[in-house]
């Protein structure tokens, strides 16, 4: 009398662009809490960039070997003997910052998988797959980490700019290392994307979770 | 389709039932050890194409029965059968592939997206479907016209009224030509007319699509419209009735 239907097809993915269309509309809606989480990335990223390139400016002025241009270094309390290499200290800072701003994303994405819960229980009603939830929770964390990162990288790049030039006047120029300023541009850049993504492995996973029962909770 | 078409006789009813639940019993556990029945053992055969108004005080199952036979949840004891299909049976992918293509949800407080215009809203099952954005667009607009919002596409719920938000709802409710739609009290947070525009549109649906609906309500407009009502109490089928024997006026059935 209720015959089994046997063959019930596996609910299609959502393709990346519609994901990244409601992952964005998300953050437009949210834009001052998307921008706050990224100023922490900010900060971040343009500290790491601004210690990376000052030690590629330096570098690059060691290996010029002008006397007045060592004078300069010394004053700057550059140990040129060893090659200006960044100290123990400044690497554990930058470690740390990068930690601080990794729980920070962590932080702002949980708060806002508890606010949207039963966001998330109505997408899974209307059919979204889990996979679908995940995809848009990493979207919005990596749009936000890629865009705080290149923010920050600009500012790293201008703080260094500044300081270098005005320690060692048109030294900075002439020994302009555009090699090495790429590549800590670069780094700068997929650290803070690195950083984003896996900030939002544990958010992501904790809205897969939440089921579409949650959709029917009245709010207080 | 009328009433009395598809309410004629038994046997073709047994071939045309759209849900099916046995025995259904789902207990919440407390933290404190003590059991919460919410169901209590209901049977029930929803009939395909039928208006199944569900009724009973707060608190006795109503929404937790919606949640069995929705597939957005699992009993406890008992099966469900929706559409033929056992929804035990089923994993996460084939659950949302049924919720998305079978099942159409309206809820008391519209839950409709917050970040997305009207239309995005309606098009979304469309897209989890499968269907290509422009496809869906264009299914969106008619859907949209259908529900009497075919100006209000690129609104954001924000700037609509509860009673154009519910129809949003509705109007993403049947955005995959489902063979169910499930309202939980879908008028209790609008006022009285817009509530009736809402029932009336719901009745439209059912009449030219064929589309079952199944609302819990304490809306005696609800009834008027309804081919069967459920009373439950305590988790418990109290009495089902077909609309048609009850000759009492409507206002009386409210004080049983
Ligand atoms: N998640 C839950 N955990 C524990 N108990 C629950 C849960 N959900 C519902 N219940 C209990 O189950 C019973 C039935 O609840 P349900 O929400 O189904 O009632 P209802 O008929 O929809 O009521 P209302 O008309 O107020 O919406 C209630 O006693 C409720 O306290
Ligand atoms: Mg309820």
């Amino acid at each position: 009398m209720m015959p089994k239907q046997d063959v019930i097809p596996e609910q299609t993915a959502v393709s990346w662009p519609i994901v990244m269309s409601v992952s964005m509309a998300g953050m437009r809606r949210r834009f001052s809490r998307a921008m706050i989480t990224m100023v922490g990335v900010v900060l971040a990223i343009a500290f790491l960039c601004y210690m990376l390139l000052n030690e590629t400016f330096v570098q690059s002025m060691i290996a010029e070997g002008s006397d007045d241009l060592n004078i300069l270094l010394q004053n700057a309390n550059v140990d040129i003997l060893s090659g200006g290499g960044t100290d123990q200290m400044t690497v554990l800072l930058i470690g740390l910052t990068l930690l601080t701003s990794l729980v920070g994303i962590i932080n702002a994405m949980l708060m806002a998988v508890t606010e949207r819960v039963r966001e998330i229980g109505t997408l899974k009603c209307l059919g979204a797959t889990d996979q679908f939830v995940v995809r848009t929770y990493f979207v919005e964390s990596a749009v936000q980490g890629v865009c705080g990162s290149a923010l920050g990288m600009v500012l790293g790049l201008v703080v260094s700019m500044v300081v270098n030039l005005k320690t060692y006047g048109w030294f900075a120029l002439k020994t302009f290392p555009a090699g090495g300023v790429v590549v800590a541009l670069l780094v700068s850049l997929g650290a803070g994307a690195v950083l984003s993504v896996v900030a939002a492995i544990i958010p992501a996973y904790m809205a897969a979770r939440k089921q579409p029962v949650e959709a029917l909770r009245v709010e207080e | 389709m009328s009433e009395t078409e598809y309410l004629k006789d038994a046997e073709e009813r047994e071939e045309d039932i759209v849900i099916r639940a046995i025995d259904v019993k789902r207990h919440y556990h407390g933290m404190d050890g003590n059991v919460t029945k919410a169901l209590d053992g209901i049977s029930l055969d929803v009939l395909r194409g039928e208006y199944l108004s569900i009724m009973g005080p707060s608190g006795s199952g109503k929404s937790t029965l919606f949640n069995m036979i929705g597939g957005i949840d699992s009993p406890t004891e008992g099966m469900v059968f929706i559409d033929e299909i056992d929804v035990a049976q089923l994993d996460s992918y084939e659950l949302a592939w049924l919720r998305c293509h079978k099942i159409g949800y309206i809820f008391q407080s519209y839950n409709i997206l917050p970040v997305l215009t009207a239309l995005e809203n309606v098009t979304l099952p469309m897209v989890f479907a499968g269907n290509s954005p422009n496809e869906a667009r264009e299914k969106g607009m008619a859907i949209l016209e259908t529900v009497g919002l075919g100006d209000r596409a690129l609104h954001r719920p924000f700037e609509m009224s509860g009673g154009q938000q519910q129809r949003v709802a509705v109007g993403r409710a049947i955005a995959n030509d489902p063979v169910i739609i499930l309202a939980d009290e879908p008028t209790a947070n609008l006022d009285v007319h817009t509530g009736e525009e809402i029932i009336e549109l719901l009745n439209k649906l059912r009449d030219e699509r064929g589309i079952t609906i199944i609302s819990a309500t304490h809306d005696m407009k609800m009834l008027d419209v309804s081919t069967r009502i459920l009373w439950i109490r305590d988790g418990k089928v109290q009495r089902l009735e077909e609309r048609k024997n009850l000759n009492i006026e409507i206002g009386r059935i409210e004080s049983e």
